[in-house]
């Protein structure tokens, strides 16, 4: 069906959980009431990017109030909302939660944590094991957390699940000077219109904004068309709050165009890969 | 070389943007910064000038008796031409009265002396006007060690510390710095005819290459070599990035606890904020 999206580019404060709830409880009640019938949050959106040893003082459980506050906003409209999660067993995640009707619906555990050049994750945090594609009110969604698309596999295990939609939440740090746009924009821009062209799925990719310790995250939230079309873009370097209008006709479409999902052949890919298992072990 | 040639208007819009957010968001809406009548601290102005409103931005020029007249000139051409508050403290009192102890001491601890005794100037203006100390060492600088510590290295932030000179030059012209200050040679005008590249013994522009395949794209010093850089060159620039490397860090600690300071207790100073 057709629905309406908005990409909240948010500008977290470091470490501040109430602070940032207070904001996104805004832009919930700001997006129901502007008619949109999902709002995806960025990446840790509840708490900030370079947490570092902040990680087990800012993390939430499932089932804390501050989640539970959200979850019962989700009744007029789903959230995707990134954060740090605490389990049972005190590891802490780098997880998304998508809710719908007053209920968790999802919840996603970043798999790969980028530990390289700027990034620390695995110092801080566990990594997640699975991707899974889950059912929803628009049809069938999976999430990435950020790094999480730059693994192919990642993308298209959600996409043989079923999923018509991926949606990422981000916390990408500009750099890159030298060419005609950012460096990191012009790569991710290139990411999510590959993936989308690649599996004939829609892209809702939303990223945060503002400084942290002199590191700039740069924005450009956006919504892509299973095409990989550009359809609404954010700005850059800037708070925004991108209304990406979703058209079920653009998928159907795409899908008769271009079968490349129908013909996909999951059964050589699963003999091969098992093959380079098999092979590897030896 | 292309990796050194920057997107001027991007790179603005980056050095404006962190000025702006890192300073308010402490709770601070001025700055103030030494202005030598170099392009480093001419463009610093500028950038903190367009971030925060000229009138939110002050500027000490911090001359000693040997310093060149036309720093000083130049210096008061910069914050004319972006309108910020300006204002001369000469140095010489001060660094007189403690050489007159050490009639003896050479260049470089007079030159040091003075990059310190203008922190500390910095630092008192820091309190008296609420305002933050900016940064003016580029990433060439930094890199080489061709800077004071806790002199002109000092700062709460800095801007340009991640460009090289050679984009220095290039945003100084795309945000319309006057042409003298861009065209003069650099100086750290310590004494009388100084000038760096003589002091360094290469120039600026030959080091920026180097350093952007060294340090940037992590060219091996074969390649470095393969690439045409001589290799005495290479050997040099790269001693000179290890021997001034405690420049850049904080000073060690001793560990004895198991959460010892920058090691195992880990914040961005960005905390709260």
């Amino acid at each position: 069906m057709d629905f309406t999206a908005v990409l909240a580019q948010t500008k977290p404060k470091l470490g501040c959980v109430a602070d940032n709830l207070a904001a996104i409880k805004e832009q919930v009640v700001k997006a129901r009431e502007a008619g949109a019938d999902l709002i995806v949050f960025p990446e840790l959106a509840l708490s900030g990017y370079f947490l570092k040893d902040l990680v087990p003082e800012v993390a939430l459980r499932i089932n804390s109030p501050e989640i539970s506050g959200l979850v019962e906003l989700s009744t007029g409209i789903s959230i995707a909302i990134g954060f740090v999660e605490e389990t049972d067993d005190y590891h802490f995640f780098n997880s998304a939660l998508y809710l719908e009707n007053g209920k968790i619906r999802h919840l996603h555990r970043k798999v790969y944590l980028p530990t390289y050049g700027l990034f620390d994750e695995q110092r801080y945090l566990a990594h997640g094991e699975s991707f899974r594609a889950f059912d929803t009110k628009f049809g069938r969604f999976g999430m990435l957390i950020c790094e999480d698309m730059w693994h192919l596999s990642a993308s298209y295990i959600l996409a043989m699940d079923g999923a018509t939609t991926l949606i990422c939440l981000s916390s990408s740090p500009a750099r890159g000077i030298d060419g005609d746009s950012l460096g990191s924009a012009s790569a991710w821009q290139k990411l999510v219109s590959t993936t989308a062209m690649f599996l004939n799925c829609r892209v809702l990719y939303s990223n945060r904004v503002g400084f942290e310790d002199g590191v700039n995250f740069w924005g450009g939230s956006e919504y892509i068309a299973p095409s990989g079309e550009s359809i609404a873009r954010g700005a850059l370097l800037e708070e925004d709050f991108v209304t990406a209008r979703v058209a079920e006709g653009a998928l159907r479409r795409e899908r008769i165009f271009s079968p490349m999902m129908r013909d996909e052949n999951l059964f050589v890919t699963m003999q091969e890969l098992g093959r380079i298992a098999h092979e590897r072990r030896r | 070389m292309a990796g050194l040639i920057a997107n001027t208007e991007l790179l603005r819009k980056l050095l404006v943007g962190f000025v702006k957010d890192e300073v308010r968001k402490v709770g601070i809406s001025k700055v103030v910064l030494g202005l030598s009548g170099g392009i480093d601290s001419a463009l610093v102005a500028f950038i903190a000038a367009e971030a925060l409103g000229p009138e939110n931005v002050h500027a000490i020029c911090m001359p000693y008796s040997s310093s060149n007249p036309e720093s000083e000139a130049h210096a008061r051409l910069v914050a004319m031409s972006c309108g910020i508050n300006f204002s001369v403290l000469p140095i010489t009192a001060m660094v007189d009265a403690y050489f007159g102890m050490f009639p003896v001491a050479d260049n470089m601890r007079r030159g040091n002396k003075m990059a310190r005794e203008r922190m500390t100037i910095l630092f008192d203006h820091s309190a008296l006007l609420h305002a933050l100390v900016l940064g003016t060492s580029n990433k060439t600088e930094l890199l080489l060690g061709y800077g004071t510590l806790y002199g002109d290295m000092a700062s709460a932030l800095n801007p340009i510390g991640d460009i090289y000179k050679s984009q220095v030059w290039q945003l100084s012209a795309a945000m319309g710095i006057p042409a003298a200050v861009i065209e003069k040679q650099p100086s750290a005008d310590l004494w009388a005819g100084q000038t760096d590249e003589e002091e360094l013994g290469f120039s600026y522009r030959q080091a920026d290459e180097l350093l952007y395949q060294m340090v940037d794209q992590r060219l091996t010093k074969p390649e470095l070599v393969a690439a045409g850089f001589g290799r005495e060159f290479v050997e040099t620039i790269y001693s000179k990035i290890q021997s001034s490397h405690f420049k850049r860090r904080l000073p060690i600690i001793a560990k004895v606890s198991n959460r010892t300071i920058d090691r195992d207790f880990r914040y961005a100073r960005d905390w709260g904020k």
